[in-house]
């Protein structure tokens, strides 16, 4: 069964929210099935994949930058949004236009979150109910 | 004593504390979206602004007069916490700086399936004059000129600024140009797009009209590197 891990960063690459689900196709019940020692090695897969988005978004104008790097068979994929704030999706099966959906739908979810006037670019997420609604994305797409 | 008080003052909360904790599981079972969040306080009709639409039609336009006096309290706030003209404008700056960052994000948005990311000077600049400039004022920006002289400086006119359009200058402050807020804007948008830079607004009064402002933008010279690398291989 397919995990995924979703993390959006800031402009300085530092984290804004972070988050982990399994998938709901196929009769899953949308938990993660990291092992322990698989969880800090997503971070840091997609630590490492910020180089090469770095690489591309000069070269490529669309905000998807679908998949970006591959770490033993993790997948890591990109959406870039205007002001440069990074979603990355660790997956382990190659999807996508779901992927692009569900990009998409976050993107709507984090313009929302900036359109708060409490809210600057930068700072952690920490909304429970942005929470929510992604893990409904999710639920929706992957 | 004191150490033995402590103890038990701990004793009493220990068997209240089961029955407190079962009564919030219980309670989250009942509304489970709330559980999490019962210190969060919601609008009178429980819609969060997760629940409202990024879009706005073209009717439901802001009246020109209530953003005048908006715009003209804001000035005149901080008006009162500054000691000079360039202390005021920075302010001016720093207050479009913020309204800047999320128009990027939601005229980019709002683009939809054709949204992308602007790679080239040239390219931001012109989401500037025409997306943005439309969104905000309805008009494009009346022309956007690259200076003669210095490679990273650019201009951006307006002839008849809206934000400027009730704002009368003092004579002693003479140099104010309250369209500071809208460089503050400009700079946020070019800032987001990754293109840092510094603008700054200036009055060019001329007969036909007296409220023209030009916006100069110099970018830093890392942009102009990149420019000239991306140049090369394309």
């Amino acid at each position: 069964m397919s995990s995924f891990y979703f993390v959006i960063l800031g402009t300085k690459d530092n984290p804004l929210y972070e988050a982990e689900f399994g998938t709901f196709k196929q009769g899953g019940d949308g938990v993660s099935r990291f092992r322990e020692e698989q969880r800090h090695m997503n971070q840091f897969i997609a630590h490492a994949s910020l180089d090469i988005v770095e690489e591309i978004q000069w070269n490529n104008q669309s905000m998807y930058l679908k998949v970006v790097d591959k770490f033993y068979g993790v997948l890591v994929s990109c959406f870039l949004t205007a002001g440069n704030i990074k979603f990355l999706l660790l997956h382990e099966v190659k999807s996508e236009d779901a992927i692009r959906n569900f990009f998409t739908d976050v993107y709507d979810l984090y313009t929302k979150t900036l359109m708060n006037p409490f809210y600057s670019v930068n700072q952690t997420i920490t909304s429970p109910i942005f929470d929510q609604r992604v893990k409904q994305v999710a639920k929706k797409y992957l | 004593m004191h150490r033995q008080s402590s103890e038990t003052v701990r004793s009493t909360i220990v068997p209240f504390s089961p029955p407190a904790s079962k009564h919030t599981s219980m309670s989250s079972l009942a509304q489970p979206p709330m559980s999490s969040s019962s210190s969060l306080r919601f609008p009178q009709n429980r819609k969060t602004i997760y629940d409202r639409h990024l879009n706005r039609s073209k009717t439901s336009e802001l009246s020109k007069a209530s953003f005048a006096f908006l715009f003209g309290e804001m000035v005149g706030y901080a008006q009162k916490r500054v000691a000079g003209i360039q202390d005021l404008e920075k302010k001016l700056n720093a207050h479009g700086y913020m309204v800047g960052q999320r128009l990027l994000e939601l005229y980019s948005w709002r683009e939809g399936r054709s949204a992308k990311r602007e790679t080239r000077i040239l390219g931001a600049l012109q989401f500037l004059t025409t997306t943005v400039w439309t969104s905000l004022f309805n008009k494009a920006a009346d022309a956007l000129e690259k200076s003669r002289e210095k490679e990273d400086e650019y201009m951006i006119a307006d002839n008849e600024p809206v934000v400027n359009t009730y704002i009368s200058i003092p004579k002693e402050m003479g140099t104010l140009n309250c369209a500071a807020f809208q460089a503050g804007v400009i700079e946020a948008v070019l800032d987001g797009c990754s293109f840092p830079c510094n603008v700054t607004a200036h009055s060019v009064v001329s007969e036909q009209f007296p409220q023209k402002t030009i916006f100069l933008i110099k970018f830093d010279q890392k942009v102009l590197d990149r420019e000239a690398q991306l140049g090369a291989s394309t």
